[in-house]
């Protein structure tokens, strides 16, 4: 009997183990894994240019999960060239990372929205004097993936993309489809369309880009949560990307680093003379087209989504970098600059477009430097 | 007899040294273990109202903002002005998939419990109760994820011939998507709750009093009748009580419905088709990006959860009280 239970009592601290080891390891959220890291090593042989002036200690951030990739290889690169300074950004979330900056518990917050008037209310309350700002960091372009095999360059436009994922259009053979694809070998087969279950900027980017382009069609009033009825679901550009993948058939939007392996993207017939393909060149050129309409040092974008600029791929989405024009702590204000400035400079924006982001375009980062040299 | 004596007038042998070093500590143990008791109980009830109050204050204020009706919208959109919201799809989806699952589990829990007391060779109890208890060990978003990547495409089959021949009552009906439903959470929380259901009914049925058995069996009873007549009756309360447990689980399970379910807002006739969703798997999915009022129309949420809950537990301490009859006291 003694015996037995010795067993039991060793069995259980094993199994206890085992599935302690599980659960960390599963822990891990949306990451597009070593893709990051591969392309910032090649770039870090240029981060001389990175000036750490007086910068040390520890930085922390927290905010949205979509820039978190950008993040990592421009922590990963500074940190080499500045080694007083750590860097910890946690990427929970817009919503989150924008509670953390309003308590206080972080130095700059990461979103893909810019402040609402309440939150830009309530940063007050921490940046002393000032108050919390946007800077355009990182562009990302949202691919329309599919998985339809025999079917290798499809082509939609914004007013299909929004009857297919609100449910009007149901099959692959629709009228709609072969008229845009006259050459393409279309299945008499169901569409899945997959959206995000989570809250997300990807959705807000994506039904904007459908609000704004197919006024008729798409007349839900947007969000992050998603609106339509019906299609499929999953949880994470990750969790939408492997359930397109797992389907003959579906289609679903999710940044483009997750469009890979088996996932075709959507050239997206914007009225320009070819139709765009989802690509980090044609993000920048969409958010060239954007106008700043943040006051003062805000510098908070509005993304013209019907532009029929050559090249320029419509469905993109901007991340800011938020902090205090005035009032940011005296202890991180050093290494918050520093790291800003890095990221705005040429060699940090020159990181972005080997890990599937783009670049913001010359015009606006160029605004964006002069307003973080302003930051006190 | 024996105890009266002792108390009364200890024996004259070599007994009253130990019994005055025992009275003193003894009573003095007996009073700090009261004590203790008695704070944890009022501890625990304490918990429980701060809970409720923390839960309430915050579910009223965002209540109070909600454009919708909280009970019967099919709609949770807290980041648009006015915000509208409610939790009928999440009600619905929470009791009917654990109902599923009950269903399931509890049948599969008992049979393969009685197989282990009753049936299964001495030496292969011990290995299957090690690895059920190794199951109940494997945390829940392993389960998710062998859900998504296993189960899930592995379901077809079974939905297909569902379709075909139970299609027509609505409820079965199917359209050929990626078999991510209330189904197929439901099937996956029965696996889930599995464990914990098989182990107590196990040792309840360990703990039938071999007489009963035996004079079943005198009686020319055959084995089942014996499991039927003496066995069942005896662990009701005991099965009843695992159920709960499981059905607690189920109900607040979280990651593994967030990973296997294609959640919508909308209650779908037919079992099958993909929508739905639950109280825990909507908080998981909303939680990061919301902000603070979008998390406080979380929490309205999780408060009903929370009564729906102690409902829950409250009706099984009314089944079991009514059921006491039975129980191994009056054995």
């Amino acid at each position: 009997m003694k015996l037995q239970r010795k067993n039991r009592r060793a069995l259980a601290l094993g199994a206890l183990a085992v599935s302690g080891a599980l659960a960390l390891t599963a822990c891990g959220s949306d990451d597009t894994g070593s893709k990051g890291s591969d392309s910032s090593s090649s770039a870090a042989t240029s981060n001389s240019s990175v000036k750490c002036d007086d910068a040390k200690g520890q930085l922390l951030a927290d905010g949205s999960s979509a820039q978190k990739n950008a993040i990592d290889a421009w922590v990963k690169n500074f940190t080499q060239a500045c080694s007083g300074v750590q860097v910890n950004y946690k990427g929970s979330g817009s919503g989150a990372g924008i509670t953390a900056f309003t308590q206080g518990t972080v130095a700059f917050a990461g979103s893909d929205s810019a402040l609402k008037p309440d939150e830009v209310t309530a940063s007050k309350k921490v940046c002393s004097g000032g108050q919390g700002i946007d800077l355009p960091m990182v562009a990302g372009p949202i691919s329309v993936a599919y998985n339809l095999s025999g079917v290798d360059n499809l082509v939609l436009d914004a007013p299909t993309i929004a009857k297919i994922f609100k449910g009007d259009i149901t099959k692959w053979n629709d009228p709609a489809i072969v008229k845009l694809n006259p050459s393409a070998k279309l299945p008499d087969l169901k569409i899945q369309a997959y959206h995000r279950s989570d809250e997300s900027g990807t959705t807000d980017n994506f039904t904007k880009y459908l609000k704004a382009a197919a006024p008729s069609e798409w007349t839900f009033s947007g969000g992050k949560a998603w609106q339509a009825k019906g299609g499929q679901s999953a949880q994470g550009s990750s969790g939408v990307a492997g359930g397109v993948k797992q389907t003959n058939g579906a289609i679903g939007y999710m940044e483009l680093s997750y469009a890979k392996d088996g996932l075709n993207s959507v050239a997206i017939a914007t009225g320009a003379a070819t139709p765009v393909k989802a690509s980090s060149d044609g993000a920048t050129k969409a958010v060239a087209a954007a106008q700043v309409v943040g006051t003062g040092s805000d510098l908070s974008l509005k993304l013209d989504y019907t532009t029929k600029a050559e090249g320029a791929y419509p469905i993109t989405l901007v991340t800011y970098e938020i902090v205090c024009d005035k009032g940011n702590k005296s202890a991180t204000l050093p290494a918050t600059k520093a790291f800003l400035r890095y990221i705005a400079s040429t060699d940090g924006q020159g990181v972005l477009s080997g890990i599937d982001y783009a670049p913001i375009p010359d015009a606006i980062i160029t605004k964006v430097r002069s307003t973080i040299e302003g930051l006190s | 007899m024996d105890t009266t004596q002792i108390t009364d007038a200890p024996p004259p042998t070599d007994s009253p040294a130990p019994q005055a070093r025992r009275k003193g500590p003894g009573r003095m143990g007996d009073k700090i273990f009261l004590g203790l008791s008695r704070g944890s109980g009022i501890f625990l009830l304490v918990i429980m109202a701060a809970i409720a109050i923390f839960l309430t204050y915050r579910a009223v204020l965002a209540i109070n903002k909600d454009d919708g009706n909280f009970l019967t919208t099919f709609e949770w959109n807290t980041g648009i002005v006015p915000p509208k919201f409610g939790i009928a799809v999440l009600a619905f989806g929470t009791i009917v998939s654990s109902l599923i699952a009950m269903l399931i589990a509890v049948p599969v829990a008992v049979a393969i419990a009685l197989f282990l007391t009753h049936y299964a060779p001495r030496r292969l109890r011990g290995p299957i109760a090690y690895v059920i208890d190794l199951l109940a060990a494997v945390p829940s978003i392993v389960y998710g994820l062998w859900g998504a990547l296993i189960l899930v495409p592995h379901l077809n089959g079974l939905f297909g011939w569902l379709n075909d021949y139970l299609g027509w009552t609505g409820l079965f009906a199917w359209d050929e998507g990626p078999a991510r439903s209330l189904l197929t959470v439901s099937i996956l929380l029965a696996i889930m709750i599995l464990p914990i259901i098989t182990n107590v009914s196990r040792e309840v049925f360990g703990q039938v009093p071999q007489m009963h058995e035996e004079a079943a069996l005198a009686l020319g009873a055959t084995r089942w009748e014996v499991i039927r007549m003496a066995v069942l009756p005896f662990g009701r309360s005991g099965v009843i009580s695992a159920s709960m447990l499981g059905l607690g689980r189920a109900l607040g399970e979280t990651m593994a419905v967030a990973t296997v379910l294609s959640p919508d807002f909308d209650i779908h006739a037919s079992l099958l088709n993909p929508g739905g969703g639950t109280f825990a798997q909507n908080i998981a999915s909303k939680f990061s990006e919301a902000d603070d009022f979008g998390r406080d129309a979380l929490i309205a949420s999780g408060l009903v959860l929370f009564v729906i809950t102690l409902l829950v537990n409250g009706a099984a301490r009314l089944i079991i009280a009514r059921r006491k009859e039975y129980s191994g006291a009056n054995a």
